[in-house]
């Protein structure tokens, strides 16, 4: 009886160990904080001063130093929710289109006569023509000025749409083009955001989209939500602006109307700029990361007509000097110009990885938020209650564990000892696989790690309960206890399949705090069905073969 | 050594004795709950309501009214203050401020907080804020349908589990206790008008999956002692499945109350309401439902009596068993 093979309890008792030697760390938090803190400065190029090479020798390096990540509510620090007005996105790419079709039609004037445009919902543009017959010219006119689309089924539409209604011409935007415009204004918005709150230089900020048109901005240590929505309202600006020249000293006295802005890569170095720039970012139409004629990786730019000529003059004009990219103030890149650049594209070389030519790319399309943002949902958890908080969880916990570990003992003796070890292993085993998974500790996850201890026993419970009614029956200790084991595990299962299904439910519905209860709950539930009845049996099948009891009471 | 117990080894309580008088009393409280919601309605928190909360702390104690007026002088509308004791030993004084949503225009909102702040600081030197909550009335509306669509989804994939591993009479029973349990807790929130807010859903969900968690324990029983006992009639075999696990079903309510008492006296103010619903609602509600609701009704539909077709416990196949 309980002969479990022997490669089962090693493999039970491995998976303890490691589990222990996971949440190891988690016991000594701030320690463990601080030398990772020190490690990760000094692998990012900080010199190492005494202090940092100490702060790293806090945790020893061969042991394992990943951490639960602490939720906002635990930590403190500002949530946001904002909505991005994708529907102006629309409204505007309408309004630029006004002038370039206008133009078209005019051209079309003895065909489609005076055109005149009418008031439309936001995202439609309605023209009244002089010549209802000219309709089908006017359509044509349309087709002129729009773009192919690949929508993602693979049929070729066009960016615009038109069709004639008696003698109004209404175009509006494709399905496909609004899909992909949607899709790109989140992209910049996300790197917008991103960009901003990077430059706070707090740790781990988390920007995350939700559904098609929202943004989520988790930052910790931020002193409050307001905060954190000026940093994400500044417009960043993009310009081009002539190089006058180039200094290592940021006193420098620009002239007038001249300007001086740090770089970005180079650090100490600094820019003397003409305060009037070549073109701003508003000219900018498209940028796209590429290579150049020597494989080096590059950033392809369009500019809209208005901006080609500019930029042709100027190119043209000052060919073997430099200009410089500016974006929120710095200098991204300072470029010489290598030959007159007309049509309105360009390529941008530098000494770019292809990761940074892409960043790079995204930042000259981002420039300003494409669109109005809207905030939904703002919160802030001072530091000093998510301190408390953090205090309130684990003195409950303990708590919770004795009281629970005293209760056991008295009732069930020796075997509500086994219990004991069980539900211990069973807390390491969340905290280890929390840690693994790099989910997120909530307040509302503390209370479901707390409440699992309740409930763990549980299956404790069902097989010592059925343990005890076997005794009454069956034929010596051992065919008892095996039989209260097996009986027993249909219970367990069921009963905490059900559980899961709601910790399944409770992820997928919830959010923030709430989501996080449900990854503990459900990481409870798997770990307490392990132990229960792996862990116990291993201890219990152990305890037998040493004592070989003739009776055993429960 | 003497084990503590509490519960005598072997009890022939007559439970289902009285079933019709249960089953009524079980509907009277749903029926009672949802006549509570309606009529007092739920102290709903801005997670579900829309509006601002905020929670600070000041040096010294300072009159509520203080903070009242200083907040009426700012003109938004309907404002709550209440104090809050502190239970970190620190020696502060909290104080909560509630503000009901002014417009839809969220710029707005955040221009009230700033100017809140800002009031306040002039008004009381020292003052910090612990937490500023403000949910706008758009995101409030898809929490009160997040929240009820899943404690629906929760139902239902509840009911298909129990239904493909018991009978169709099991599911039912459980369901039905699992909507008695619902019901009432959120009906004792709305007598003691306790705040509902988000934690409070996730509570009423976790009640949903403790006794359930209890009422498959039983059924199990039932399920077993049913293949056992072919010709023992319906009611003696429910009551001798009860009466079997009524040992682990104190145990576990009572090392459950045990942690959640914790939760309540220890856990801070933000899990407390958490701990409370899980106390009523759970540990006492789910535990009565498993018997006089899903017990009862199982009594009440009958059940097939004929197990022999589908008679390999499935119990005893542990070794492959994936968990």
């Amino acid at each position: 009886m309980l002969n479990f093979p022997l490669w089962k309890r090693l493999l039970v008792i491995v998976v303890c160990l490691i589990g222990f030697a996971v949440a190891l760390p988690n016991l000594f938090y701030a320690r463990v904080e601080r030398a990772n803190d020190a490690r990760l400065a000094m692998e990012g190029g900080a010199t190492g001063t005494p202090e940092l090479v100490a702060d790293a020798a806090r945790w020893p390096s061969f042991l394992p130093s990943g951490l639960i990540n602490l939720g906002l509510d635990l930590r403190g620090g500002a949530h946001v929710l904002v909505e991005v007005q994708l529907a102006d996105v629309q409204a505007d790419r309408m309004e630029s289109l006004w002038p370039e079709l206008r133009d078209t039609l005019r051209d079309l004037r003895d065909q489609v006569g005076t055109v005149r445009r009418l008031d439309g919902p936001p995202g439609e543009l309605r023209v009244r023509i002089g010549e209802p017959g000219g309709m089908s010219a006017a359509l044509g006119a349309v087709e002129d000025v729009s773009q192919p689309v690949f929508a993602l089924t693979g049929a070729a539409t066009r960016d615009f749409i038109a069709r004639g209604d008696g003698d109004t011409l209404i175009v509006s935007l494709s399905e496909p083009e609004i899909a992909a415009m949607n899709e790109r204004a989140m992209q910049q918005s996300l790197e917008i955001i991103r960009r901003r709150v990077d430059e706070t230089g707090t740790r781990e900020p988390s920007i995350q989209r939700q559904g098609s048109d929202r943004i989520l901005i988790q930052v910790p240590g931020i002193g409050s939500a307001e905060e954190l929505l000026a940093i994400i309202g500044q417009t960043a600006r993009l310009s081009f602006h002539p190089v006058v020249s180039r200094s290592s000293d940021a006193s420098a006295q620009p002239g007038l109307d001249e300007v001086i802005y740090p770089s970005v890569d180079e650090p100490g170095a600094f820019y003397v700029l003409e305060r009037r720039p070549v073109v701003t970012g508003d000219q900018l139409v498209d940028s796209q990361p590429s290579f150049d004629q020597n494989g080096q990786p590059a950033v392809n730019f369009r500019f809209n007509p208005q901006g080609g000529s500019a930029f042709g003059r100027y190119t043209a004009d000052n060919i073997g000097s430099p200009f410089a990219i500016v974006l929120d103030e710095e200098v991204i890149s300072a470029p010489v110009i290598q030959s007159h650049i007309a049509g309105g594209s360009g390529i941008i070389t530098g000494n770019f990885t292809p990761e940074e030519a892409t960043r790079l790319a995204i930042l000259l399309r981002a420039g300003a938020l494409p669109a109005e943002i809207t905030v939904l949902e703002q919160r802030t958890i001072g530091p000093e209650l998510g301190q408390d908080s953090i205090e309130a969880g684990r003195f409950s916990a303990l708590v919770a564990l004795a009281a629970v570990a005293v209760f056991i003992v008295l009732s069930y003796g020796l075997f509500g000892l086994f219990a004991c070890v069980a539900l211990l292993v069973n807390m390491l085993l969340v905290i280890a696989l929390m840690t693994g998974i790099g989910a997120t500790l909530t307040m509302p996850g503390i209370a479901g790690v707390v409440l699992t201890i309740g409930m763990a026993v549980d299956s404790n419970v069902l097989i010592f309960e059925r343990i005890r009614e076997e005794l009454r029956t069956a034929r010596g200790p051992a065919r008892a206890i095996q039989l209260g084991f097996e009986k027993a595990f249909t219970s367990i299962l069921d009963a905490n399949v059900t559980t899961l299904i709601v910790a399944i439910i409770l992820y997928f519905l919830g959010s923030g705090p709430v989501r996080g209860f449900a990854v503990t709950l459900a990481l409870g539930i798997a770990c307490t069905v392990f132990t229960a009845y792996f862990v116990t049996q291993i201890i219990v099948a152990g305890w037998f073969d040493w004592r070989r009891p003739k009776t055993v009471t429960v | 050594m003497r084990h503590l117990r509490l519960v005598r080894n072997t009890t022939t309580i007559d439970f289902m004795r009285y079933t019709r008088v249960w089953l009524v009393i079980s509907a009277l409280g749903v029926l009672g709950s949802i006549g509570l919601v309606l009529t007092r309605g739920l102290n709903l928190g801005v997670d579900f309501r829309g509006g601002t909360l905020i929670m600070a702390a000041t040096p010294e104690p300072e009159d509520i009214s203080t903070f009242r007026a200083s907040l009426t002088g700012l003109d938004f509308g309907e404002v709550n203050v209440t104090e809050v004791s502190d239970d970190s030993g620190e020696g502060r004084h909290l104080v909560l401020m509630r503000l009901g949503i002014e417009e839809s225009d969220t710029e707005s909102q955040n221009a009230v907080i700033e100017r809140i702040r800002a009031e306040l600081g002039v008004a009381f030197p020292g003052i910090e804020f612990l937490q500023v909550d403000s949910v706008g009335s758009k995101v409030s509306g898809e929490l009160v349908r997040a929240g009820a669509l899943a404690v629906l989804l929760s139902f239902v994939g509840i009911m298909i589990y129990v239904w493909l591993r018991f009978e169709w009479q099991f599911a039912l029973g459980s369901v039905l206790s699992l909507i008695h349990d619902a019901i009432v807790t959120i009906g004792l929130f709305s007598l003691l008008q306790l705040e509902f807010n988000l934690t409070i859903v996730a509570a009423v969900l976790t009640v949903i999956g403790y006794s359930i968690n209890d009422t498959v324990v039983v059924f199990d029983r039932m399920r077993e002692n049913l293949r056992k006992f072919k010709k023992m009639p319906l009611r003696d075999v429910l009551n001798l499945s009860l009466n079997e696990t009524l040992s682990r079903t104190v145990m576990t309510s009572m090392t459950t109350l045990l942690a959640l008492l914790s939760i309540y006296f220890f856990g801070g103010p933000v899990v407390s309401g958490f701990a409370l619903a899980m106390i009523l609602g759970g540990v006492i509600c789910g535990t009565y439902s498993s018997i006089y609701v899903a017990g009862a009704t199982v009594l009440w539909l009958g059940v097939k009596r004929d197990w022999s077709k589908t008679d390999t416990p499935k119990g005893t196949q542990f070794g492959g068993a994936q968990v």
